[in-house]
């Protein structure tokens, strides 16, 4: 068990390189020089060859890559061209903030989600079940940077319960977290619900009845479980979501975090921190994977008789 | 008295009337055979008698189950769930899919005995691994932690007895136990079912289309045919002396050593589809025998020189 999870890890490891090699390039084949960004209008060529070369971008491009990866291997991911700091150190600052709203707001759509698939499923068919489908419809197809916009309006603006922006007190981290949990519920509780209707058709749930076993055991103890495991899947996908995909959603609230950082530093083309984000969101895809299947491996016993 | 008494209930699902007028009973220390081809309302009828039929969406308009001196029929569900598991218990067609494959085996019997009996969770352990001892599976700790996926099927069906005895039924309901199992296999679980009845008087109702299990097992049995009663008799009866021509049919379908190479036939033509019975006896257009009066009225039910049967040329 542990081996294989080992074993895992170090499949890792061509993983990552590629995805950093992905990385590096699709900066690049961007259009856009951040040497023009940072030189006044009439510099000359001269000046500017000497920035590049500064930076070492008048180098190969599989040489800077060589160069990049030897340096982050070792925490060094450059300095930021525009913020003209270590990007690792502006990594450090934002990251805490993803990750508090990330791990909220997957916490959030995890809970409410399984919940709510769960009663719609258990009470299929009635009010219950088509109210959560409807809401669900509406969750899964409206945009979170527009959701954003209209509960600022509503919570900040009008009511004025919660800051409008910003990340200074912990109340400002209520309507981000809902942004995006609320689109994560829709998720969670389609494939909670779809699964356990599934599964309440199988051989077994039929024996449960025959064994005489109350119905919300057979719905919480057997059939619930089961129906997690597809969730388990989905949510451990969606963890690097969150963190990347709340890039629109950290910039409708001004909030500091990876997002920001990755959509700043690509108007300007910073490179370097462009790509430090970019391998962070590859980075956490990757552990949220791995993170999954460690669980799903501990749900389901014939999940470790496969990897032994 | 019976200990379980079907009287001629008829099963509704939607707009289609798979069972009608089905009676039988069966008494303590009796195995009772269900007979017929696939379609003909076998384990339709095991579950009017388990009270599952609601789950498949069907509705009994007609007729009455007694078991034990007791109306089941409109017993509200609370009061048959605790009837199913500790009364009367099944035992399923496929092993293969009837237990919880993330749930260890030993969990799932254990929850019929704290469940029915009450017992603490180390007294249903206990008995859980008494009850695979019993049932001659080796190792029964190794088993009780062991996960569904890891038994063959003979294994998983043993299982799903002990399963069904764990609260001490006294009537096991059992659709078609052997058929997803290799020959093999299927005539221990047969020969395991068989002493069971034997050593706790129990009743079983045995569901099968393999006439073989019937003459191996059971006392009496009941053919059906399209959802209808064609015959009932005691085992003996039924071979010797069937009354009804379809059954007749299904003993000349048993393969025979020393059988001459090519002369076993199956019946001709097909099972009628649900939607669209023949009028009168529906075993008329499959019938060597058939006359007018089979075509145009359907034949009652009636006893004959032993056991019952509806056929209209059947000696009274």
């Amino acid at each position: 068990m542990i081996s294989f999870f080992l074993k895992r890890l170090l499949l890792l490891i061509p993983v990552f390189l590629a995805v950093s090699m992905v990385i590096f390039m699709i900066v690049h084949l961007v259009p856009g020089d951040p040497i023009d960004n940072l030189v006044q209008i009439n510099s000359s060529p001269e000046q500017k060859a000497a920035l590049a070369a500064k930076y070492g971008l008048d180098k190969p491009l599989y040489h800077q890559y060589a160069i990049w990866l030897g340096n982050a291997l070792t925490g060094d991911l450059g300095n930021a061209i525009i913020l003209r700091r270590p990007v690792a150190d502006l990594i450090a600052q934002n990251l805490p903030h993803s990750l508090s709203l990330g791990a909220l707001a997957l916490l959030f759509s995890t809970i409410v989600g399984i919940a709510s698939g769960a009663l719609a499923a258990i009470y299929k068919d009635s009010w219950i079940d088509r109210t959560t489908m409807t809401l669900i419809l509406l969750g899964s197809t409206v945009p979170s940077f527009w959701l954003g916009l209209l509960l600022i309006m509503l919570f900040a603006v009008q009511l004025g319960w919660f800051p409008v922006s910003g990340a200074r007190s912990w109340d400002a981290l209520i309507l981000p977290v809902l942004t995006i949990g609320l689109g994560g519920v829709a998720l969670v509780a389609r494939v909670t619900r779809v699964a356990m209707m599934e599964t309440a058709r199988k051989d077994f749930v039929m024996m449960l009845h025959a064994k005489g076993v109350p119905p919300w055991q057979i719905e919480l103890r057997h059939v619930l479980r089961h129906a997690l495991l597809p969730v388990v899947t989905i949510l451990s996908l969606r963890i690097g979501w969150i963190l990347g995909g709340a890039v629109t959603v950290e910039f409708v609230f001004a909030r500091p975090g990876l997002g920001s950082l990755l959509i700043t530093s690509l108007n300007q083309r910073d490179y370097p921190v462009v790509q430090g984000a970019l391998l962070m969101l590859a980075i956490a895809v990757m552990l949220g994977t791995l993170l999954g299947d460690i669980i799903q491996a501990a749900m389901d016993p014939r999940v470790r008789e496969r990897i032994k | 008295m019976a200990l379980l008494s079907v009287q001629s209930i008829s099963v509704s699902i939607g707009q289609l009337n798979p069972l009608e007028g089905v009676t039988f009973d069966i008494d303590k220390r009796e195995i009772l055979g269900l007979v017929g081809e696939s379609g003909s309302g076998k384990s339709l009828t095991a579950m009017c008698v388990m009270g599952l039929l609601p789950r498949i969406g069907g509705t009994i308009t007609n007729g009455s189950i007694i078991f034990d001196g007791r109306e089941l029929i409109g017993l509200p569900e609370i009061e048959l769930r605790r009837l199913r598991g500790k009364r009367i218990a099944l035992i399923s067609q496929n092993p293969m899919t009837s237990l919880d494959p993330i749930i260890p085996i030993g969990a799932q019997i254990d929850q019929v005995s704290t469940l029915h009996l009450g017992l603490s969770p180390e007294a249903a352990k206990a008995r859980s691994l008494d009850l695979i001892a019993q049932l001659r599976i080796p190792e029964p700790a190794a088993i009780h932690r062991a996960y569904p996926h890891q038994l063959s099927g003979g294994m998983k069906q043993r299982i799903v007895i002990a399963m069904a005895l764990a609260a001490d039924p006294d009537l096991i309901v059992a659709d078609e136990p052997t058929t997803a199992l290799d020959v093999t296999i299927q005539a221990q679980i047969i020969q395991i079912m068989v002493e069971l009845v034997r050593d706790r008087s129990l009743a079983l109702m045995l569901i099968t289309h393999d006439m073989g299990v019937v003459a191996q097992a059971c006392d009496r049995v009941v053919v059906l045919y399209a959802g209808r009663v064609a015959e009932m008799n005691t085992v003996g009866e039924v071979f010797a002396n069937p009354k009804h021509p379809y059954t007749r049919e299904l003993i000349r379908c048993i393969p025979r050593l020393g059988q001459e190479p090519g002369s076993l036939k199956g019946i001709p033509g097909a099972v009628p589809s649900i939607v669209d019975y023949p009028d009168g006896c529906r075993f008329n257009p499959r019938c060597s025998e058939a006359q007018e009066i089979c075509r145009g009225q359907v034949p009652a039910l009636e006893r004959k020189s032993s056991g019952i049967a509806a056929c209209h040329f059947s000696e009274v």
